[in-house]
């Protein structure tokens, strides 16, 4: 986070309670979200009440021990988080403090209180290369100069949106190439103002934008069922409800790994230690399949983990977005993975309980709606305020209390994100992964985004989606009867379509996450599986109108192959298909 | 140390005072009664002239009279590995008659969270000699698996199973070097019965495991509020053996049932806005509390794998308790009544079951190379098995073509042969996938979509489908 220095500290309060992360203090002079510093330790909190006398504060902290008449001190700043090279490959708390750096100034693997650290290194020193002269005129957000932050991103380096006014203009007096700290100017304006590579925003706060545009280029996932079924734009909002176990994280995890973005926000916010540990371990060494270089190096993690403070799990989702908003402000497509909003909800609840605010819905406070609604707006595809193009695509994971999606949460979500990838546990159990319900899941972006998928992958793209669709329809309206009188009383020709719509599901949607091949499908293979089971499709069709049974056609040796193509190398795939196309044809051909 | 005599308020196992000098959250009390008890409590909420504490030994005997000490410090835990071999109440008083405990260290109860930069990601394979859990549902060190159960089955079979048969295959391996001395069990109980207790104590004792292992007993008779300190003992202790002493510890701890039931009643006497079905909102975070202090921490010898144990009321794994866990944990064991009712041993329904740190520590050079595939194909087959059977009810076996009654076979066989293996029996990973391929050679191999091609070369055995058919 960014840290107030000494002259902004005025010891100012008392402690009059204390329960849990809430504490009170009179005598305290401060502004609503400003960050003040708590007791003996100096816990870091921030004001969420203000009344009379009395000012709330939530802290990020363990409270044990701390008492009444301790002093709080406030910095007179909002919560706001340090932006500027170093950012990127880099893991923080809720509240941006670097977790490595915590591990080395506590001395200790376990999480200590009272040690803070500013979110970007201070001294590491940076190449700073101008883009723009002495003399030329600069607004607000304008790139002045560029930083190799890592081996995949060029940082831009941007006069602060707050420096100037909305169409103000000012004159750059001096900027320097060479190496500096984060902290040295590299430049000067003729208004006075000096420009260093860092800038301090409020997390709380939207970093401006000229303009929202709707979006019509995918976030190409690399995972079928998205791209073929229900894709999501950059610049768009989904939500992956499920119950535990589901696979949300996978999901997550594997969009973060593939997804063709330039920068990846990846907040864990309220779950597991090992899953970030996880990511830690693997995304130094898997390769982004955009450029090649570790993925780390497009990356910045958020850690706020369930057994960590719980205030620093309501932050630790306007710390992820403010960071991606900046990357968006660089002209970056910024991918934003929130696991799981739900976590963020409930620590919402718990700290408005203990407010004693009236309960809405299933005690949640009767801002949820809003709250929700306010970081998925921050999400969008934008003309930058220094013209560029950028986007921010925030994809939420939703943990419904038993599955339920009737809840709070998941409703208020759905009101707002445009993709919605339902998680079912009969899916899951049955070990099909990913357990995207395709009767229940919807992307209302699949129209805007086909022009580029037909352009881009196959004139087909659309056509062939939708007879995918509809066998999966037929499908389900078939299994009901099955149900009921078994297979083998269907008609030959619905038989068939039970036969295809098999492969549908377990060669084209099920995708092996932990395969090393069958993780990432670029959508020119989505494309060709499909294309595989069509041929089969029409081939099975022709064979079954020219009188050969039902069970034959289901015998030949060539079809289950087209289970094996997912975790064919990509290189291989449509040879492969091709291959089995042949083989099917000739099968089939050999039977009438 | 002050001393008050200004109790104003006592509700449920709450008591309010008023204090003229600052007070710390989460500090430790003392309140004395009138007829000499003392009991122990911790400050819930503190403000300026009043306390709430709640009190860990119920509240009966406290009236107006009784005396209020603050010890101003919070709840701490006397840690050494002395304890190893001893009893203690829920509250970490020994109850063995065993000496008294000199320790080495004082812990705070309530553990920092591990710095998840600190982690090191659990990949080592405990073979367990369980099928449905090494083959299906693999446990590696540093994990917390529950196991999910309902009242009357036998979930502490199952535990004991795990404790007695837990072993590392590697070490195993290169005997000599004293590595299974490093190995402790701390047992966490919440409100059993004296007949449960019995079970696990006389199973500690005869197999001689009651000396590396600390036992922590809150029993169903013994105060509820005691039971939210329990686990934070045990796992003091744990982590104490653990990240000082280099053990690899199991901590086992039943029920967190009784656990949670003792948040909530703590809630309704604070008057909480109540969370789902009454229990608090803060639950989550509570049990995330404990559950996340299971691990391995980079350059630490030790580690901590917990194996909770909790009741579904009604069965119900969409009741708060087993749901919360479940969003915590990595993984869950369920035990089934069905299986239970069949008669099969230990009775575990693979299918909702999970391990999600089992795909890092399987496969070559691990367990076996062909593992994944093996449980991917089991998991299907079996899932597959499962529809028929409600299918055949209907339209009977003759409906069915021959690869649905194959499948009806194969999971029957399943359970008859795979899952189970009784409480004794300790089957290595070998034997374990060699069932498997047994039992997978029963179905053509063409459906075998999970396995690669030349794995299924090299196990399947093509004799058996033959056989099957021939059988028909
Ligand atoms: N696409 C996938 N491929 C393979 N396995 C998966 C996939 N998605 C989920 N899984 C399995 O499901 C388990 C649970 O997934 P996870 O994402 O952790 O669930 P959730 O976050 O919903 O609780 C994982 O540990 C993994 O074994
Ligand atoms: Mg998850």
């Amino acid at each position: 986070m960014s840290q107030a220095t000494e002259s902004d500290v005025r010891e100012d309060g008392v402690i009059e309670s204390v329960s849990g992360p809430v504490v009170t203090a009179v005598d305290l002079d401060a502004r609503m979200n400003d960050v003040v510093y708590v007791g003996h330790e100096g816990l870091m909190g921030e004001v969420i009440e203000i009344e009379g006398n009395i000012t709330t504060i939530q802290v990020y902290e363990e409270t044990s021990g701390v008492s009444p008449g301790q002093p709080v001190e406030s910095t007179g700043a909002p919560l706001s988080v340090d932006l500027g090279p170093g950012v990127l490959d880099t893991i923080y708390d809720g509240v941006q403090r670097p977790l490595d750096v915590l591990e080395d100034k506590m001395d200790s693997a376990f999480l200590d209180r009272g040690v803070d650290s500013p979110g970007i290194d201070l001294e590491k020193s940076w190449e700073f290369t101008p883009e723009l002269e002495e003399g030329d005129e600069v607004t607000r957000g304008e790139v002045i100069g560029i930083v190799p932050e890592t081996e995949s991103i060029d940082h831009k380096v941007m006069v602060p949106p707050d420096a100037l006014e909305e169409g103000e203009t000012a004159e750059i007096v001096s900027i320097e190439s060479g190496n500096f700290t984060v902290e040295q100017p590299v430049a000067e304006l003729d208004t006075g103002e000096e420009i260093s590579m860092r800038q301090e925003w409020p997390v709380r706060k939207q970093r401006p934008a000229a303009e929202k545009y709707t979006p019509k280029k995918p976030l190409v996932s690399g995972q079928r069922i998205l791209d073929g079924l229900f894709p999501i734009a950059k610049g768009g909002t989904a939500a992956i409800p499920g119950p535990f176990g589901s696979g949300k994280t996978v999901a997550q995890q594997s969009l973060a790994k593939f997804a063709d973005a330039d920068i990846v926000v990846y907040i864990g916010c309220g779950e597991r230690g090992n899953e970030m540990t996880e990511v830690i371990d693997d995304f130094p060494e898997l390769p982004d399949p955009q450029t090649g270089n570790p993925l780390m190096a497009r990356t910045c993690l958020i850690a706020n983990t369930s057994n960590m403070p719980v205030a620093a799990r309501e932050s630790c989702i306007y710390t992820g977005i403010t960071i991606a908003e900046y990357y968006r402000d660089m002209g970056y497509d910024v991918a934003l993975m929130a696991d799981s909003t739900s976590r963020w909800a409930e620590a919402m609840r718990e700290i408005s309980s203990r407010l004693e605010e009236m309960p809405g819905e299933e005690g949640y406070p009767a801002y949820l709606a809003a709250r929700l609604a306010e970081f998925y707006e921050r999400a969008g595809y934008y003309q930058t305020i220094n013209g560029k193009e950028g986007s921010v695509t925030a994809i939420g994971a939703v943990s419904p209390p038993g599955g339920d999606f009737s809840e709070p949460v998941t409703q208020n979500t759905l009101r707002i994100v445009k993709a919605f990838w339902a998680l079912d546990s009969d899916l899951a159990e049955r070990r099909h992964f990913p357990a995207i319900n395709w009767n229940d899941s919807y992307s209302l972006y699949r129209d805007q985004l086909d022009e580029w998928f037909e352009s881009n992958v196959d004139q087909e793209w659309s056509s062939q989606r939708q007879w995918a669709i509809d066998v999966l329809d037929e499908e389900s309206e078939l299994q009901e009867i099955v149900q009921l009188v078994g297979k083998d009383a269907l008609p030959d020709d619905q038989q068939l379509t039970l036969e295809v719509a098999r492969y549908l599901r377990e060669a084209w949607l099920q995708q092996n996450a932990l395969h090393g091949v069958d993780r990432y499908s670029p959508p020119e293979k989505t494309f060709r599986i499909l294309q595989g089971i069509k041929t089969f499709n029409d081939e099975a069709f022709e064979a079954l109108e020219a009188g050969v049974p039902v069970d034959e056609i289901q015998n030949i040796d060539a079809t289950p192959q087209l289970n094996r193509i997912g975790t064919t190398p990509d290189d291989e795939a449509d040879e492969f298909v091709s291959g089995i196309e042949e083989d099917i044809t000739e099968q089939l051909r050999e039977l009438y | 140390m002050k001393e008050y005599k200004t109790i104003t308020e006592i509700s449920g196992p709450l008591v309010f005072a008023e204090v003229d000098e600052p007070v710390g959250y989460d500090e430790i009390v003392e309140i004395e009664t009138p007829d000499g008890e003392t009991k122990r409590g911790q400050v819930l909420e503190t403000s300026d002239g009043l306390v709430s504490i709640q009190v860990f030994e119920g509240t009966d005997g406290i009236d107006r009279n009784a005396s209020v000490r603050f010890i101003g410090e919070t709840l701490k835990m006397p840690v050494t590995e002395d304890l190893l071999g001893r009893v203690l109440d829920g509250s970490g008083r020994p109850i063995d008659d065993g000496p008294d405990i000199v320790p080495e260290e004082r812990q705070d109860i309530v553990g920092e969270a591990i710095n998840p930069f600190s982690r090191e990601y659990p990949e080592e394979f405990i073979q367990t000699g369980v099928s449905a859990i090494d083959g299906m549902n693999t446990l590696v060190r540093g994990q917390k698996l529950p196991i999910f159960s309902s009242a009357g089955l036998p979930h502490n079979d199952l535990a004991l199973q795990i404790a007695r048969q837990a072993t590392v295959p590697e070490e195993a391996e290169d005997e000599g070097d004293d590595d299974d001395s490093e190995f402790a069990v701390i047992f966490g109980a919440m409100g059993i019965t004296q007949e449960e207790a019995n079970e696990f104590m006389d199973d500690f004792e005869r197999t001689g495991a009651l000396e590396r292992s600390v036992v922590f007993m809150n029993l169903a008779d013994d105060p509820a509020v005691e039971r939210t300190v329990t686990p934070r003992l045990a796992l003091t202790t744990a982590e104490y053996l653990a990240f000082e002493k280099d053990y690899h510890v199991l901590v086992i701890l039943t029920d967190m049932t009784n656990y949670c039931e003792a948040l909530r009643e703590i809630g309704a006497a604070r008057e909480e806005v109540p969370g789902r079905r009454g229990y608090p909102g803060y639950m989550y975070t509570d049990l995330a509390q404990i559950y996340e202090r299971a691990g391995r921490i980079k350059g630490e010898e030790g580690s901590i794998t917990q194996i909770p144990i909790l009741t579904m009321p009604s069965n119900d794994i969409t009741h708060p308790i087993p749901d919360l866990t479940g969003y915590i944990t990595e993984g869950q064991i369920i035990v089934d009544p069905d299986l239970n009712s069949q008669g099969v041993t230990p009775p575990v329904n693979v299918l909702p079951s999970l391990s999600r740190l089992m795909d890092d520590g399987i496969g070559e050079g691990l367990t076996r190379e062909d593992h994944g595939d093996v449980s991917d194909q089991l998991y299907a087959a079996y899932a597959e098995g499962e529809d028929k059977r409600d299918l055949v009810n209907i339209v009977g076996r003759e409906a069915l073509s021959d690869l649905d009654n194959k499948y009806l076979d194969f999971a029957d066989r399943f359970e008859d042969e795979f899952i189970e293996q009784g409480f004794k029996q300790n089957r290595d990973i070998d034997g374990t996938l060699d069932i498997g391929w047994d039992l997978l050679s029963m179905l053509p191999k063409d459906v075998l979509s999970r396995i690669d091609e030349d794995l299924i070369d090299e196990h399947y055995d093509e004799d058996a489908e033959a056989e099957e058919v021939t059988a028909d």
